[in-house]
């Protein structure tokens, strides 16, 4: 069995008192709560730290806990002989059982023992997980592989670490931040509880041409200053293929030309659309002939860019 | 290998009031309390049988977390849910503006 060192987690000494207990944990969960935090690795910090909680504001988890003595994080290490026996179990390899898993358990069936309990229907942990996808794989629908590892407890109450591997089908209509529900995929109930449910977090990879809102989608549309003068038609990458757009004569930079129902797919029907935003770029190199018919172009128009500025400066 | 149909979790969908306790671990009276408190809405508060969006769920899930790591009471968890929707709006207007920048508003 590998050490965890619960004192270390919450920064607290071996002598703290309950109430020191406490404090470090409301100041450690308002930092790493998964609800709360923007923390990276904020959900496996605030489980951790949830399991070290339960442990030490425990009296008689805690006093156990204190009997193991202090190892090094990770160190393997044997209880001392007997130590089992408090738990209300006969005998049994501590080899590949969790430290977590035995407090949360065996400590469990400690109380429910003491409460001459009887075996009350326990649903399984619900589980969450972030599955990272592409636009191209939301746009079409994908599946994902997914792997948990979760405490199953035998009939005894002893827990053994399981990993469960499976596919999952995201259906086409996910965007970023949408949550599904896979029923029955988190951990398993005990005593005939109800399995627990797997809830998946869609988060989206950036794309290297379109950015997204809801399932609308956003693409920077470069113009030369000719093309936005006089108009043009373009071809324009979507999801599923490329499009003609016409630009039409006049088009100033910002302004945002739609292609209706190019965007994500909606879970049940229709779909967002894509917006191409104009940018007016502009050759950084230029030939002679190309300066020359700009210098014309200067000289023939009358067009003032800035004229409410003049207009402003003479109020 | 078989392969498993996630199922929506967006306002098309309707869980009935049975259906979101037991899904999100919270009692009837506790879910009642965070609809008095108007931290819940059901699509039709006059119905006999109330009936929520499917996406309230994760609401109700998060009010079932905060109540129980932070041993909020009822105001306190209302409050704390109020505050993070408020964020999710905000950061989701966020991305929303960042779409619409010209480059994704990077230099």
């Amino acid at each position: 069995m590998k050490y965890k060192d619960y004192y270390g987690v919450m920064g607290v000494d071996r002598k703290a008192s309950a109430e020191e207990i406490k404090n470090a944990y409301r100041k450690l969960a308002r930092k790493y709560h998964p609800d709360v935090s923007k923390e990276r690795d904020a959900e496996e910090k605030f489980k951790e730290l949830g399991e070290a909680y339960e442990t030490l504001r425990d009296p008689e988890k805690r006093a156990a806990y204190d009997q193991l003595g202090s190892h090094r994080p990770g160190q393997e290490f044997r209880p001392p002989p007997g130590w089992e026996q408090q738990f209300g179990g006969g005998s049994f390899s501590f080899d590949d059982i969790d430290l977590g898993d035995l407090f949360a358990g065996l400590a469990g069936g400690m109380h429910r023992a003491r409460r001459g309990g009887g075996k009350v229907p326990v649903p399984g942990e619900d589980y969450e997980v972030t599955a990272h996808i592409t636009l191209e794989e939301a746009y079409r629908g994908t599946e994902v592989d997914l792997e948990l590892t979760v405490p199953e407890y035998d009939e005894r109450g002893f827990p053994r670490r399981v990993r469960h591997a499976f596919k999952a089908r995201i259906p086409k209509g996910a965007t970023d931040g949408q949550r599904l529900r896979l029923p029955g995929k988190g951990g398993k109930g005990l005593n005939g509880g109800r399995g627990g449910d797997l809830y998946l977090n869609i988060a989206l990879h950036p794309h290297r041409l379109f950015r997204v809102s809801g399932h609308d989608l956003f693409l920077d549309l470069p113009l030369a200053p000719w093309e936005a003068v006089l108009g043009t038609s373009v071809q324009v990458s979507t999801l599923g293929g490329s499009v003609r757009l016409k630009v039409p004569p006049g088009t100033h930079a910002g302004r945002q030309l739609r292609l209706a129902g190019r965007g994500l797919p909606k879970p049940h029907a229709g779909a967002g659309d894509l917006f191409a935003i104009v940018q007016i770029v502009v050759p950084t190199v230029t030939s002679e002939r190309e300066r020359a018919l700009f210098k014309e172009l200067a000289e023939a128009s009358t067009f003032n860019p800035r004229g409410h500025f003049e207009q402003e400066a003479a109020k | 290998m078989k392969i498993e149909r996630a199922m929506w979790l967006h306002e098309q969908h309707e869980l009935l009031l049975e259906e979101l306790c037991e899904l999100s671990g919270l009692s009837e009276a506790e879910l009642r309390e965070l609809v008095d408190y108007g931290v819940l809405a059901p699509i039709d508060s006059h119905a006999q049988h109330w009936t929520f969006s499917a996406d309230r769920l994760i609401v109700a899930r998060s009010a079932r977390r905060l109540r129980k790591d932070f041993d909020l009471d009822p105001h306190g968890v209302a409050l704390a849910v109020a505050l993070l929707e408020r964020v999710h709006d905000l950061e989701a207007e966020l991305r929303d503006l960042r779409a619409k920048l010209p480059g994704g508003g990077a230099e």
